[in-house]
């Protein structure tokens, strides 16, 4: 049988490697290939083999967006926004993290401010099933919820971003995102984005009431100095709608009204 | 002369780490540094190192992954059948491995880590022995992560033992590639997070609205619908483009205006290497008909064309015969058409030729959808009766994936009857989404489907339904070029085919992916999740048929054997180590399947590899069966190794292990008047 011999030289700056002639040999058939075994030792190339193989469509890499990242002017009542998404895995498995923070600056203090922890796994060629839990920090608003969604790439290139929540009190309610991107340049994109939220139950602590609560319609004008930084001008109008506007009159706010938003862009 | 030795010297001491800027060897200067063309020189042992450098590009600063401390390595010249030394000493402080693209080597000598041996670690050097029973232009490159995007590649030139039939006054190496100013892995690492992150040449409103002006409203929203339906861009064409790219030929950007010199009346030979790791090259030089010699380092029977698409890890040889004293871009455009780098070729050093302007880029088609001719197949003659046979032959099956017992080859010659009614609900893949696809089952009854028996999970974004054989095709963007454009269907080998038997055995490779995911793969399976390698067995005769299901033009690599393109059923098919398979190509080779061991096989965008698509041939040594008579080979075997090669005598010895002189190469062998 062949064999292979290694000579360390000291310290290990270099081996040299000798040969002895290698007739046919049997394969190692726990191995999916394992020809090259008799000449280098079979400990050295399972090594060799794992490493080959999750260097080629096994790596891990993390991705961090910051989708919208502005200041809105909602009638004089200015707010910071954030809302963004990163995950951290593979092709097959995916930590996603995603959070919405919302900081009145009038009141100084946060409006909205959720986080998202989810389990990412593709369903379908452009679609993406997530599941986790989502836990909202609003002052006197603590809650968590349970969460299923699909995110992906719709038709017609739009962007989805569809999840359902349950309580912890079993409330069920659900939110849809839909973006879009038009390419007016190569570099200056115009961005419609559409977010609706439903509820099932009326839950008057929190202001949602049932059916459509709050719908969001906006357009924002980016430009890309490069593909990953982006400053941005846009338009958002909301709008609390049914019972839940009526929560939004009793608590003497306004239901809905336009922003004028100003913002960055930005991925790594 | 000078250059050149220094070069020389300094391989043979170990490899001297040269961090000044500019320093090229002898043989990729400009001719304003000397270079009056490259000549005969034959060396058998040689130093290389492995390190990082500093090189300039373009009058900027960047850091590389070296051989010998330039941006390419040094030009490695032996001769054929010869027993070369080739110590490579890693100063990197990660693993590394020089892999002789295109050389028939035993494959424990062929560099592929986890594939063919372990790799070089850090501070080790590791031996690579071996004699090559062939000539011509080939070349090296890491095969080590992204390193060969770090500028880890170089030439070689093997000389042929006897009189070369090519001949030539003069000659050059001309090595394309991509330099990237940003990390490879950071490069990677964008454009799996955002495919269009280097595309600057999508469609725009003002498309549109150009496009309904030529078109009609109609049509442009029909024609955008359809590609929104499938969440596909017809612009899709090279991942990475000029945004990240300086192109290069010989280390050179158009700015450092590498210049290459001839007198009028020389016959002059350039050996073009596209060395790239992910561009794809248009190659010209306008004004001057090229005469194509050799592809992929074998000699082809000599056909003149003006450019030719020319893929990564493909090398091409042409004769140039430049009549007048005049200045000639050197041009090679990436096939996305973002950028190109043009060089000088020209009768004095300080001459500089008038770059032409880049040309519009091209655009995707039904046909790169794989959907182009629904009725009736171009199957490139091949013999439909003698694939369903070979289907039913007997001898192991490849598993899972690629069984072909369930591969359905007798569908492909059933199609010819147009007796085989698609059953979209049948194909995986397609019921997941049949919104997305509604647009393509129109047109459907009585053409020419495909077969799609792999996996087709979220991995794989589209099928090719009716691909077509486009070896008759000279590359996207090509086909109406005002001038003549090379095509595979038009190379033929200078000698016969050394094996000309009909296949025995066939099968069926589909290459699959996802661009918007970015995941790519062999009939839907990444590297990183193969159990089995494809199995080809010693003495066997295959056909291989590539069928390209996504929407870019992939550069297939089969290590460790040559196999010849199914131009025609001639026996002087264009022998090759890599080909171009266009998107919706559906393509054959046959191959020989000679030197036992384990060989990898990948598209070489390195990125692709990178994500997946890759696999490993196992070619297994078939006991009891009869080997191919040597006599039958037209190459020297005896000479690879595996049969005639005294491994006795590998075993170092300190003598052996010395440096052969290589500086002192025998200069009687050096003629064409390189000193002036």
């Amino acid at each position: 049988m062949a064999k292979a011999t290694y000579f360390s030289a000291a310290g290990g700056a270099c081996f040299i490697l000798a040969l002895a002639i290698a007739p046919a040999k049997a394969e190692d058939p726990t191995q999916p290939w394992s020809q090259a075994d008799s000449y280098y030792g079979p400990t050295e190339m399972a090594e060799a083999r794992r490493a080959v193989q999750k260097e080629h469509g096994g790596n891990t890499m993390y991705y961090v967006l910051a989708d919208r990242l502005e200041y809105q002017t909602n009638d004089g009542d200015p707010l910071l926004l954030f809302d963004g998404q990163g995950w951290w895995g593979g092709d097959r498995n995916k930590l996603t993290l995603k959070s919405e923070l919302e900081y009145d600056l009038t009141a100084d203090r946060f409006e909205e401010a959720e986080i998202q922890a989810l389990w990412t796994r593709p369903i379908a060629r452009y679609f993406d099933l997530q599941a986790g839990v989502r836990h909202d920090f609003t002052a006197g608003a603590d809650r968590t919820f349970g969460v299923l969604g699909v995110q992906g790439l719709a038709p017609y290139w739009f962007e989805i971003d569809a999840a359902a929540f349950v309580s912890g009190d079993g409330d069920v309610s659900a939110r849809v995102e839909l973006e879009y991107e038009l390419l007016l340049t190569q570099r200056l994109i115009l961005q419609p984005r559409t977010e609706l939220n439903f509820a099932i139950q009326s839950v008057e602590e929190v202001g949602v009431g049932s059916g459509l609560s709050t719908a969001e319609v906006g357009a924002r004008l980016r430009y890309e100095i490069r593909r990953q930084f982006a400053p941005y001008v846009g338009v958002s109008w909301t709008r609390s709608v049914g019972e839940t506007a009526d929560f939004a009159r009793a608590d003497g706010e306004d239901p809905g009204g336009v922003s004028f938003v100003a913002g960055l862009r930005l991925w790594f | 002369m000078y250059s050149r030795r220094r070069f020389m010297q300094a391989g043979a001491a170990g490899g001297v780490i040269a961090s000044a800027t500019g320093l090229l060897p002898a043989w990729a200067k400009s001719a304003s540094a000397g270079n009056t063309g490259i000549f005969e020189l034959a060396g058998n042992s040689f130093d290389l190192t492995v390190g990082h450098s500093a090189v300039e590009i373009g009058k900027r600063r960047g850091h590389a992954i070296t051989v010998n401390g330039t941006v390419p390595g040094p030009l490695l010249r032996f001769r054929e059948g010869e027993k070369l030394t080739l110590r490579v000493k890693n100063m990197l402080d990660e693993d590394t491995s020089i892999h002789w693209h295109g050389l028939l080597v035993p494959f424990y000598m062929d560099g592929v880590p986890g594939v063919s041996f372990p790799g070089i670690k850090p501070g080790e050097t590791f031996t690579y022995e071996y004699a090559v029973p062939q000539y011509g232009t080939y070349w090296y490159h890491s095969h080590s992560g992204l390193q060969e995007q770090a500028g880890h590649y170089g030439p070689i030139i093997i000389d042929p033992a006897s009189a070369d039939p090519v001949t030539s006054d003069r000659e050059y190496v001309l090595v394309l590639s991509d330099w990237s100013f940003e990390h490879p892995h950071k490069v990677f690492a964008r454009v799996k997070k955002d495919m269009e992150v280097y595309n600057f040449q999508q469609r725009t409103i003002g498309d549109f609205v150009s496009d309904v002006g030529k078109n009609g409203l109609g049509a442009t929203l029909e024609d955008r619908a359809m590609w929104g339906q499938m969440r596909m861009s017809p612009t899709d064409i090279s991942d990475v483009t000029a945004a990240a790219y300086t192109y290069l030929i010989n280390g050179h950007a158009t700015a450092d205006n590498w210049t290459g010199i001839f007198n009028p009346g020389e016959r002059v030979r350039l050996r073009i290497i596209n060395a790239s790791a992910m561009t794809i090259f248009n190659f010209r030089i306008p004004g001057l008909p090229m005469t194509v010699v050799a592809a992929d380092g074998l000699n082809v029977r000599p056909v003149e064309t003006d450019e030719f698409q020319i893929g990564v890890a493909e090398t091409y040889d042409v004769i140039v015969e430049p009549k007048r004293a005049r200045a000639f871009p050197i041009v090679a455009e990436s096939i996305d058409r973002s950028g190109q780098v043009v060089a000088t070729f020209a009768p004095e050093p300080d001459m500089r030729a008038t770059a032409p302007l880049l040309r519009d880029r091209p655009t995707l088609t039904h046909k790169d959808m794989g959907m182009a001719a629904m009725a009736g197949m171009n199957h490139g003659g091949m013999d439909h009766g003698a694939m369903a046979s070979g289907s039913k032959a007997p001898g192991p099956n490849v598993q899972g994936s690629m069984d072909h017992a369930a591969m359905g080859h007798g569908t492909s010659a059933d199609t010819n009857d147009g007796a085989v009614k698609p059953d979209m609900a049948s194909m995986p893949g397609m019921s997941e989404d049949k919104s997305g696809m509604s647009s393509m089952s129109h047109d459907m009854s009585g053409g020419a489907m495909q077969e799609h028996n792999h996996k087709t999970d979220a991995g794989v974004d589209n099928v090719a339904m009716a691909p077509t054989n486009r070896l008759d095709e000279p590359g996207l963007g090509l086909e109406d070029v005002p001038h003549r454009a090379l095509r595979y269907s038009q190379l033929r080998s200078l000698d016969p085919n050394p094996d000309t038997r009909a296949p025995e055995r066939e099968m069926e490779i589909h290459l699959t992916g996802n661009m918007e995911r970015y995941m790519w793969s062999f009939d839907g399976v990444k590297f990183s999740a193969v159990e089995k390698p494809i199995i080809f067995h010693e003495g066997e005769r295959l056909r291989v048929t590539l069928v390209n299901d996504t929407m870019m033009t992939h550069p297939i690599h089969l290590h460790g054997m040559f196999f010849d393109l199914v131009v025609d059923e001639g026996d002087h098919k264009p022998r090759k180590h890599t080909v171009n398979v266009k998107p919706g190509d559906k393509l054959s080779f046959d191959v020989s399947a000679e030197h036992v061991g384990d060989w990898a096989f990948h598209c070489h965008l390195l990125f692709h590899m990178h994500a997946g698509m890759m696999q490993v041939v196992s070619l297994l040594p078939r006991d009891g069966a009869a080997p191919i008579a040597p006599d039958e080979m037209k190459m020297d075997h005896k000479a690879m190794g595996h049969e005639g090669m005294d491994h006795g005598s590998m075993k170092m010895s300190d003598e052996t292990m010395k440096p052969r002189e290589i500086s002192s190469p025998d200069h009687s062998k050096m003629t064409h008047g390189s000193e002036h």
